[in-house]
């Protein structure tokens, strides 16, 4: 199929290392001795635990509960006990821990009651909801939740859906095993987001270093006559990235913070595609996701791997060399050393490198930036990664972001190219989070200062109703105190009244003091009849001898009391005299 | 003559241009003080009067008059007086009082009697019960001011330092790393 393709400015082209893993078919991996589920594994509201401890669970129960609807529900990846649901560290960058649900597999590995839908039969609103509670996310990395994107735009009109199967990273192959081995499953996943978006065309993206997998999709879309188009893309980092891909195939440039969605475009991945055809008309929930194993070990492969298993058990299964001393999840350019080799496989985990110096080697110093240029003709967003670099080494937050650095995807090619070996993607991703801690603080005062102001306002207002209803009584008594006397005035003589007519002022504001008195007068009473309304609840039903001791103490004490109350009083005068 | 032209066209200028400028000053008048405005927004809003005025508002309003000083704000710490003393042109002076880390206050709600006390004390309504009834701080709304502390006639609200978790984790700034060089065998 012959179509006009489309470039994207820079982008390098480091090794691929990508034939090491793709000999061997995708296996199994075994159950692993315990499986620490973390809640958070997409994008979105943290998903609430709806196990504890000693809960039996089945494979695809649900464990964590979708929060709002940017979030994803979580399942148990096999049958097991819950041992704890507590904190355990994440592989995620910062080593912090996050709530996770601890399982240990009875090896059974027996399902919950699995519902295959026809989805034809559904609504649309039907098909996303399943999506959600079957927790399916976009596995090419970024984890959004997929039933959040696959609400087609009011206002654009969906032209093209991008399949995105280009795997540009070195080292990772999962999504091409997947297109060799499941292309019809993925076919049809394809299939589901088609009829809810309603897009004029269909592209399927794979790089063209996977002929292969670009073979099994086009039979897998010619065997379900379906009318995607599958498209060879020139080998190219990153041109898997969303934005390059959609560039590369259709030629829209999605411009700086829009989305592709304004232009008409929507993007999944492969996986996605996969997991959502498995979710609707197997009923399985995510569970499980293909992993690269590769690096520094002896048998690189594929495995189908539950989601959750201690990464250091799966590298295991490929046999690392001995001289293995870290981890990499996710692929050179973008990865990261996960901090402990026991954090679990999460759905983001597309690949796990064994990394030992001998594959790569350490870099040497850092040098200064000699503004070559190289960087910013290698980004792929036609960023200037320099300037944003002086920017961000001086914290100059601000001119960070006149220089767009929130379109920075973090991809690497600005310090692969680097000639002085600067860390520029560090740099920005400093940048980022310390503009983010600050637009979080920035918010959080706003809010505390129209909070703090309302309560002024509101105290304001309070004073002015009570002051405003308390003038309002004593009008009121004025009023009725002013008729009292005028009734009074024609009962007794007129002499009198008139000599009172020009003190009506005075009268009004004894009137108003009057009344306030009388008010408290009566609120005194009030609590007066409540206090003794309040009886001692343990002397009914009493004893004829109890009541009569009770009696004989009750004299006792009032004779106390008496003279108790006399002496003060008889105290009291000569104290201020002295005075 | 000619002299006397020249006055006038220059006189006539000068009424023109008095009136556009009175004009101006009646129609693009600015409401308030902007200088006060940009002080507060540095200001962390906590309200929590530690600077001894009455909120922030107050305090940015005595700093623009030149009353208070800078470093009085330690919920703004450091980074705060800095800021304010980029804005103000005025001289760094280190903060006035120990800056604490952020936190926020938590109830017993075991041991809360139901007085009300706190709610009237927290400027910023972060917390939410009704007389006699069991009271909770809205975390998130919380500034950790510590003003409903000295209110609470049981002692059951305590300050919770927010640690850092996942959702505030920051990127480190880059370390640059310098190796000593290896020791030359003296010639």
């Amino acid at each position: 199929m012959l179509m006009n393709l489309f470039k994207f400015k820079g982008g390098v082209k480091p090794p691929t290392n990508k034939t090491q893993s793709v000999t061997l078919p995708i296996a199994v991996a075994p159950l692993p001795s315990r499986l620490v589920v973390p809640l958070h594994q997409s994008i979105g509201g943290t998903p609430r635990p709806v196990v504890q401890a000693g809960d039996k669970v089945l494979k695809g129960q649900l464990i964590g509960e979708a929060d709002g609807w940017i979030s994803a529900a979580v399942h148990a990846p096999t049958s097991g006990t819950v041992l704890e649901v507590a904190m355990h560290v994440q592989p995620h960058p910062s080593g912090l821990d996050a709530l996770c649900v601890v399982i240990e597999p009875d090896g059974k590995d027996e399902w919950i009651a699995r519902e295959p839908l026809d989805y034809a039969s559904l609504k649309p609103e039907e098909v996303r909801e399943r999506l959600q509670q079957s927790g399916v996310v976009g596995l090419g990395g970024a984890v959004f939740p997929t039933h959040g994107k696959l609400t087609p735009a009011k206002t654009v009109p969906m032209d093209e859906l991008v399949i995105n199967g280009a795997e540009c990273e070195p080292f990772i192959t999962c999504d091409d095993l997947l297109m060799r081995e499941r292309a019809e499953e993925v076919v049809r996943g394809i299939g589901i987001f088609r009829d809810l978006l309603q897009p004029k065309k269909v592209l399927i993206g794979i790089e063209d270093n996977k002929p292969e997998a670009a073979a099994a999709m086009r039979a897998a879309v010619d065997a379900l006559k379906e009318p995607f188009l599958v498209v060879s893309v020139p080998t190219l980092y990153p041109a898997g990235g969303a934005k390059q891909l959609i560039r590369v195939l259709t030629g829209k440039e999605v411009p700086a913070s829009k989305r592709s969605t304004d232009l008409g475009v929507q993007c999944f991945n492969v996986a996605t595609a996969y997991t959502a055809w498995r979710a609707i008309a197997h009923g399985e929930p995510v569970v499980s996701r293909l992993v690269t194993i590769t690096g520094n070990v002896h048998e690189p492969r594929n495995y189908e791997v539950l989601i959750g298993t201690p990464m250091d058990e799966l590298l295991k299964l490929a046999t690392p060399h001995p001289d293995t001393d870290g981890i990499i999840m996710g692929g050179p350019m973008m990865g990261f050393l996960v901090p402990q080799a026991s954090v679990p496989v999460v759905k983001a985990t597309n690949c796990l490198i064994a990394h030992a110096d001998r594959l790569f080697p350490p870099k040497a110093p850092e040098m200064p930036c000699i503004r070559c240029g190289s960087c910013a003709e290698a980004c792929p967003h036609e960023l200037q990664p320099f300037e944003m670099y002086w920017f961000s080494r001086a914290k100059n937050f601000g001119k960070t972001q006149e220089y767009h650095i929130f379109d920075c995807i973090e991809c690497g090619c600005c310090s692969f190219v680097c000639p002085s070996r600067i860390p520029l993607v560090q740099y920005f991703r400093f940048a980022k989070s310390e503009i983010w801690a600050r637009e979080r603080e920035k918010k959080a005062s706003d809010g505390a200062k129209a909070r703090f102001e309302f309560k002024q306002m509101r105290e304001e207002r309070e004073k002015a109703e009570k002051a405003e209803k308390l003038a309002k009584a004593a009008a009121a008594q004025a009023a009725k105190k002013a008729a009292e006397a005028a009734a009074a005035a024609a009962e007794g003589n007129a002499a009198e009244a008139e000599a009172a007519a020009p003190e009506t002022p005075a009268v009004a504001v004894d009137a108003q003091k009057d009344a306030k008195k009388a008010t408290i007068e009566a609120a005194m009473a009030r609590a007066k009849a409540q206090r003794e309304a309040v009886q001692p609840k343990n002397i009914e039903a009493l004893k004829a001898a109890q009541q009569q001791e009770i009696d004989q103490i009750e004299a006792r004490r009032q004779a106390a009391h008496l003279s108790e109350a006399a002496e003060p009083a008889a105290a009291a005068p000569a104290s201020e005299k002295t005075e | 003559m000619e002299i006397l032209l020249a006055i006038a066209i220059m006189a006539l200028g000068a009424v023109v241009l008095g009136a556009a400028l009175g004009f101006a000053s009646i129609k693009f008048k600015v409401e308030g003080d902007p200088l006060v405005e940009k002080i507060e927004a540095i200001l962390p809003q906590t309200q929590c009067g530690q600077c001894s005025y009455p909120g922030c508002k107050p305090y940015a309003e005595a700093i623009a008059k030149g009353e208070a000083d800078i470093n009085k704000c330690p919920p703004g710490g450091a980074e705060g007086v800095q800021r304010l003393a980029d804005l103000l042109g005025r001289e760094v002076k280190p903060l006035d009082a120990e800056e604490k880390p952020k936190s926020v206050a938590i109830i017993d709600e075991n041991t809360c009697i139901g007085c009300t006390l706190c709610i009237q004390a927290c400027p910023v309504d972060a917390i939410v019960g009704a007389a006699k009834q069991m009271h909770t701080i809205i975390a998130p709304l919380c500034t950790g001011c510590e003003l409903c502390l000295p209110p609470c006639p049981v002692e059951c609200i305590r300050m919770e330092v927010i640690g850092e978790n996942i959702d505030n984790w920051k990127w480190r700034y880059p370390v640059v790393e310098i190796k000593a060089a290896p020791l030359k065998e003296a010639a």
